[in-house]
């Protein structure tokens, strides 16, 4: 019984979840709601991931209504690992929550903020799991609006207006969106993305197709942050309470890149989008421009929640280039890092969260000497910087080792010089931080530092050795990544 | 003349176009905050005719089988546009709430007076 519903119980467990938070109106209470979902999240996902390691498909049909008529929610490789990946972040964070949010979030409302946490989390696995056009809006706009309301809650006024901000690009993004299924559904009468694909192959080169790619595309680009239409994301990361930073960095841009790699590869066709189509191009010059532009920008920040944002924006960067090279280990590389980037992104936030409930600042001068007073965090913090950086051993160097490989089978051997050369620039602003940490005076801020505690602490140092762990063995990370890619390529035709 | 018909006949996707552009230019143009979702509201409203005009059969009835007819209109966009009606509400309420409270933090809602405000700290 439990095992036929798993794909529901996916979703309508941190739905139901939300509304028990907000009923019991205790904060520890509500997160003990929260903490027992969001355990149970990445064991629904293992076992639908193993269900479809066989490369099968498990097709759900949402209270009995059978596809294409009904919503159907259909599980493959691709989103199976998603899936696991957007619960498994959102289990090790839960524990490290309790602390980071009694400390940041009025008692009142803390309730509230763990059934707006529950809310965003189902809402982007539903984005994940479902295979409807118009059943993904419905869930993108569930996660995004708890996502506003959830960056609001930062105690920066500014917050306030990074929430309104996200909210106005948001909604154009989603709106965009609904344009694009609307303009797909006038012409194929479907909204089963997997009928959809089969119908759009045979109209592909019609105007209305072409302007639903190019709406969906913009639209998509926009949720996910791609270069130029990022503008949200800094001030959405820097001044959002630490843990919903954590959350956001580490999930919601790659359900974004996620809903790309459906629509281009298993809708529309790779056939159709790469070779008809200048969407390459415009995507590896994108990817370039972000991988360069706001690793320069990121440089130059002073706030490092603010730096390691607009170092998102780039590592967004080489997950689309990964989509521009469009061969099979090339996207291997591009999935791989999106699941490489949430753990490391994931494990810095973390960090830096504990930073902030210590020293009640992340200015990179009042960082100053913390590697005396907080040891094992700022050891977390450098470890889980390399792998940004990309240093053989980590998990940042297999993502750039398969994009490097991905290039070179094109001949493109001028991409990896610039994979190289973008991570240097990498190094600079995580230099930065090492500098500060570990070679300057200790700053009045961190005086009375001291490591945070263990519930912080542990599973901050559970990403960073994941970190490491899949920077040695690969057969899981970029194993499954592969077998994605194979499957994305071979289309749902 | 065919030039003039086409234009005519498809006046309903005028107006989608008409309301599209506008509100997004509402959006980038005014520096009001309320004034920006309004413009945000215009922009999703013409989402919902560009559902809804394919799904109308003219002389068409609400999908109901009764011997007398015969023709009806696609009843599925009317209900895909009731759910983004909602979800434009509850984007409208967010927004307009976090209006409010950047009011009560800010003391202005006209963005370059916040924005002018953050320069002087």
């Amino acid at each position: 019984m439990i095992a036929a519903n798993l794909p529901a119980l996916q979703v309508v467990l941190p739905l139901l979840g939300a509304v028990v938070c907000a009923m019991v109106r205790r904060g520890p209470l509500a997160w003990g709601v929260a903490l027992v979902v969001s355990l149970a999240m990445p064991l629904i996902a293992v076992g639908l991931l193993i269900q479809v390691l066989d490369g099968s498909t498990i097709s759900y049909a949402l209270g009995g209504w059978r596809p294409p008529i009904g919503i159907e929610y259909r599980i493959d490789i691709v989103n199976a690992f998603i899936l696991l990946l957007v619960s498994i972040i959102g289990a090790v964070i839960m524990p490290y929550a309790k602390a980071s949010v009694e400390a940041e979030i009025a008692p009142d409302r803390q309730p509230w903020f763990y059934a707006l946490f529950l809310l965003c989390l189902s809402g982007l696995l539903g984005m994940a799991i479902t295979g409807d056009a118009f059943n993904i809006f419905v869930f993108m706009e569930i996660s995004s609006l708890a996502t506003y309301a959830l960056i609001a809650m930062g105690q920066d006024r500014r917050a306030l207006l990074a929430a309104y901000q996200y909210l106005i690009m948001g909604t154009i993004g989603a709106t965009f969106y609904v344009i694009g299924v609307g303009l797909i559904y006038t012409v194929t009468g479907t909204l089963n993305l997997a009928d959809m694909a089969s119908k759009v192959g045979e109209i592909e080169n019609s105007r209305a197709i072409i302007a639903a790619l190019a709406f969906l595309t913009v639209g998509i680009s926009l949720k996910l942050a791609l270069f130029p239409l990022h503008v949200w994301l800094p001030n959405a990361y820097a001044y959002a309470p630490s843990m919903v930073t954590c959350f956001l960095a580490a999930t919601a841009t790659k359900v974004a890149v996620y809903l790309l790699l459906r629509y281009v590869f298993s809708i529309f066709g790779k056939v159709f989008v790469f070779a008809d189509l200048p969407l390459p191009e415009i995507f590896l010059v994108l990817s370039l421009a972000a991988m360069f532009g706001a690793s320069i920008v990121a440089v130059f920040q002073e706030d490092i929640k603010r730096m390691l944002a607009y170092s998102s924006v780039a590592q967004i960067g080489y997950i689309t280039l990964g989509i521009a090279i469009a061969n099979k280990l090339g996207l291997t590389g591009g999935i791989v890092h999106l699941f490489n980037h949430a753990l490391m992104k994931g494990a810095l936030f973390m960090a830096l969260g504990a930073v902030f409930y210590r020293v009640g600042s992340v200015k990179i001068d009042d960082l100053a000497g913390l590697g005396q007073r907080m040891p094992i965090t700022m050891g977390a913090l450098v470890l889980a910087g390399l792998s940004i950086i990309g240093v053989p051993g980590t998990v940042g160097f297999i993502s750039k080792w398969y994009l490097g490989l991905g290039a070179l089978e094109h001949g493109w051997w001028w991409l990896v010089f610039l994979l190289v050369l973008s991570s240097l620039i990498s190094v600079v602003y995580i230099g930065r931080i090492v500098e500060a940490v570990y070679f300057r005076p200790v700053s009045s801020a961190a005086k009375r530092a001291t490591e945070p505690p263990l519930s912080m602490l542990l599973p901050t140092l559970l990403l960073v050795a994941s970190t490491v762990y899949f920077g040695i063995d690969t057969a899981a990370s970029a194993g499954i990544a592969g077998r994605a890619a194979e499957l994305l390529l071979a289309g749902l035709r | 003349m065919d030039v003039i018909k086409t234009v005519v006949e498809h006046y309903n996707h005028w107006i989608i176009i008409f309301l599209l552009v506008s509100g997004l230019y509402i959006v980038v143009a005014r520096g009001n905050m309320v004034k920006k979702l309004v413009g945000l509201g215009l922009f999703q409203t013409s989402v919902y005719l560009l559902y809804i005009t394919p799904g109308k059969i003219l002389g068409g009835t609400p999908p109901i089988i009764a011997e007398q007819y015969s023709v009806y209109s696609n009843p599925l966009p009317h209900v895909l546009i009731l759910t983004a009606i909602v979800v434009g509400v509850a984007t409208l309420a967010t927004g307009l709430a976090l209006v409010v409270r950047i009011n009560e933090a800010f003391g202005t809602i006209e963005e370059d007076e916040i924005f002018a405000g953050e320069e002087d700290e």
